[in-house]
């Protein structure tokens, strides 16, 4: 990577980088059924909302007791999921790990989608979305939610600076190549390349700013799901109430973070045929990410499941009982093993780490951790210390709606539009950071 | 983050404030009264140019004296009753700290309890601010019924994860909701352990009836669709000096209520007054799950030498 190209091999390789890269943006072979399909999932989930407006929460199942349950699994699993750029960006690129220059605007856009999503995700689960700005005027700090509104605002504007910042030597080389792109996307460069000349300045100054971004972002990554977790932990029920609720979750959201990226990673390889940037190294590294992150997190679920079964307290051991062989059991089981245990002793194996098996694994990885959001946050509410009695028996089990299932997607289909547009409008895949990295001098790259 | 921001502070307005303060506590009547008492005095003042003094009655029930030349009629539209009551509301009544004792042995289910608290708060029948469990508490021991209200804990965690302080804490000890001011985010029912808390899913019970009703923050009535609703310990009961609607509907004398301050606790049916402090020693009174620190404000006496058939034995009885 350090070897020296001359200028003239130095223009040659840009100009092949900036083809490949750039490509993309200006086919749109099938974005309209895609469009098509995410504006009619769109409608249909803003038909549900207006539907739970009209008649209440309760067109949801959620009742007195099980009241907390697919939208706020949905939002832990948003945050979660938020929590990679951090890691990618952050924590791999501080380390100078050379290998996720071309992931790291996937990760960043993961990040800030998801990020943008989990407040929208929380509105939904209001019973008075109207008075959402009460949390501003009359915001108690006492409230762990005043602290996850303002981590989560925090942590999506350094996200949206994570992304963009980077972007700047971008969005120069995209003016110059895009001019045949309508008046409102070049104004859109025009703004976003920030003046951008190529100057060693200007460097100099970006270089700082991503780092300096990067350390903050580490706190704010760390606090915002930690303080999710404390949304239950600080609470006295049977199943939330757990010491260790802060690193068990941030260590669950790196699982599923790595599994979303090699999602990502393998659609845009396949779709925006980008073979020599994202490549089976890139899926091997990953994959390799992936079985540590597993790791971690089956110790803590070790820690959070194994430790109380032991004693079996009796309110503690009706709760684990329901989840070890009671009506949760079958997703338990397939969470934990199909999710977790199984994905993570695959991925050991080299060959499994290969694009299609890693993609394949990623799903079934992602998925469960969506369920287990939800075993985490709903099985709890069936078990208080008190009987549940005289209430009807929809108020005991919990079978989501249609609304509730619409309105569980819909911030999901948000998620892929916001994706679809940053990557309809930029390379996924870091322009200049690439060509550096292939040993092209900074100050040719404008 | 200020607390209690909305609450209309005294702006020293002088004589209209304290005017208002007057009129407003007396209630609509007095009100009235006052506006009379202006009117005449208009002809009065004319008669006594350097002013004769009129005795109010204020909400506290103390006879006060002030110089007819301040009285003042009351405008309609000054008088914002749901602010006042917002007020008082979120302030509690001076003085008090309230209690209940439940007397374990004396309950047969009857629900009149929670006949009498449905009805008061336009709840439906599956919405319960107080519910009557059947508990056992291990396998060998006898099966009793427990009525549950909200304990009102003096350490509410309900209250600590309010993130808009729409519920809160009085000074009588009292832990209330204002419809008004809550979200709907549902952190206080997660929070409590005792499972107190309820919530408005739908539009609420006869909601269209009581649309201009004006909203009582001590009755949580009329209810809000999208809000928590739970037991007030019949806050505006206790106000007019009356005793709460499930203590006083009970036909067992499973209720006590009454004020730690004074020591003394009245039974909602027998009306017989005792000390609290004696009650709770005698009977070997507790608090339910006091091991997680809640500190709550409903004592309960254990079911021992009970006057009715446990539960379960009540139904074969029937059923033979």
């Amino acid at each position: 990577m350090e070897k020296k190209l001359s200028l003239e091999e130095s223009r040659q390789r840009l100009t092949q980088i900036e083809d490949d890269l750039i490509r993309p943006l200006k086919s749109h072979k099938g974005l309209e059924i895609w469009v098509l399909f995410l504006l009619l999932m769109l409608t249909l989930g803003f038909y549900a909302y207006y539907l739970q407006l009209r008649d209440g929460l309760g067109v949801t199942a959620l009742r007195d007791y099980v009241q907390w349950g697919m939208y706020i699994s949905n939002f832990v699993f948003f945050v979660a999921t938020s929590l990679i750029g951090m890691l990618i960006t952050s924590v791999l690129g501080l380390l100078r790990i050379p290998w996720i220059t071309p992931l790291t605007r996937i990760a960043e856009t993961i990040a800030l989608a998801f990020a943008m999503f989990a407040g929208i995700v929380i509105i939904i689960d209001m019973g008075r979305p109207d008075r959402f700005p009460y949390l501003f005027l009359h915001g108690r700090l006492q409230s762990p939610i005043l602290w996850d509104v303002t981590v989560v605002t925090t942590y999506v504007i350094i996200s949206l600076l994570l992304l963009f910042i980077p972007m700047i030597p971008d969005a120069a080389i995209l003016r110059r190549r895009m001019q045949n792109s309508p008046k409102w996307q070049q104004a859109v460069y025009k703004f976003l390349s920030a003046n951008w000349v190529a100057a060693p300045e200007q460097y100099a100054l970006i270089k700082k700013s991503i780092r300096v971004l990067a350390i903050l972002i580490i706190p704010t990554a760390l606090a915002i799901h930690t303080v999710t977790s404390w949304l239950f932990a600080s609470t006295l029920r049977v199943g939330w109430d757990s010491t260790i609720f802060g690193p068990y979750f941030v260590s669950g959201a790196f699982v599923s973070g790595v599994a979303a990226v090699i999602i990502a990673m393998y659609f845009f390889r396949t779709n925006y045929k980008l073979h020599n940037y994202i490549t089976e190294a890139h899926f091997n590294r990953m994959g390799q990410l992936l079985v540590l992150m597993c790791f971690i997190y089956l110790y803590f679920n070790l820690n959070e499941y194994f430790v109380p079964a032991y004693k079996m307290r009796k309110a503690e051991g009706h709760h684990l009982e329901a989840l070890f062989t009671g009506n949760w059991a079958v997703m338990f089981w397939a969470t934990q093993l199909g999710g977790l245990v199984i994905p993570m002793l695959l991925l050991i194996f080299k060959p499994f780490r290969k694009p299609l098996p890693a993609l394949i694994i990623s799903i079934f990885v992602l998925v469960g951790a969506w369920f287990k959001r939800l075993l985490i946050v709903v099985p709890t509410q069936q078990h208080p210390y008190l009987p549940i009695q005289n209430v009807p028996q929809n108020f005991i089990t919990y079978k989501p709606t249609g609304v509730e299932i619409m309105l569980t997607l819909l911030p999901m289909v948000g998620v892929l539009i916001v994706i679809t547009i940053i990557a309809k409008l930029f390379p996924i895949v870091p322009i200049w950071e690439t060509a550096h990295e292939q040993g092209i001098d900074e100050s040719v790259i404008k | 983050m200020e607390e209690n921001t909305h609450i209309p502070e005294n702006d020293g307005e002088g004589r209209r404030d304290f005017l208002k303060k007057i009129g407003i506590f007396a209630g609509v009547g007095v009100a009235a009264a006052a506006g009379a008492v202006y009117v005449a005095s208009d002809y009065e003042e004319r008669k006594h140019p350097e002013g004769k003094k009129v005795r109010v009655l204020t909400a506290d029930g103390q006879l006060v004296e002030v110089p007819e030349s301040e009285l003042q009629k009351i405008e309609q539209e000054e008088l914002d009753i749901e602010d006042e009551m917002q007020r008082r509301g979120r302030e509690g009544i001076p003085g008090k700290s309230w209690v209940m004792v439940i007397d374990l042995a004396k309950c047969r289910n009857a629900r009149m309890c929670i006949a009498a608290c449905q009805a008061a708060h336009q709840l439906r029948p599956d919405q319960y601010h107080i519910n009557t469990l059947v508990m056992k508490d291990s396998e060998h021991s006898a099966p009793y019924y427990m009525p549950k209200p909200c304990y009102h804990c003096d350490n509410p965690p309900c209250v600590k994860v309010c993130p808009v302080n729409a519920t809160f804490k009085r000074q009588d000890g009292i832990v209330l909701i204002d419809n008004l001011r809550c979200i709907g985010c549902r952190f206080c029912v997660a929070a409590c352990p005792y499972s107190a808390r309820i919530f408005n899913w739908f539009e609420p019970r006869d909601s269209e009836k009581y649309k201009d009703q004006p909203y009582d923050v001590e009755l949580n009535v009329p209810q809000k669709k999208g809000t928590i609703s739970k037991c007030l310990f019949s806050a505006d009961r206790l106000r007019k000096g009356e005793l709460p609607y499930c203590v006083s509907s009970c036909p067992n004398g499973v209720y006590w209520f009454g004020d730690m301050n004074e020591d003394v606790v009245v039974n909602g049916t027998t009306k017989e007054a005792v000390r609290f402090s004696q009650l709770i020693k005698d009977n070997g009174g507790y608090t339910y799950l006091e091991e997680l620190g809640t500190k709550p404000r409903v004592f309960y006496l254990p079911p021992k030498n009970r006057i009715f058939p446990a539960p379960g034995e009540e139904q074969t009885a029937s059923h033979s």
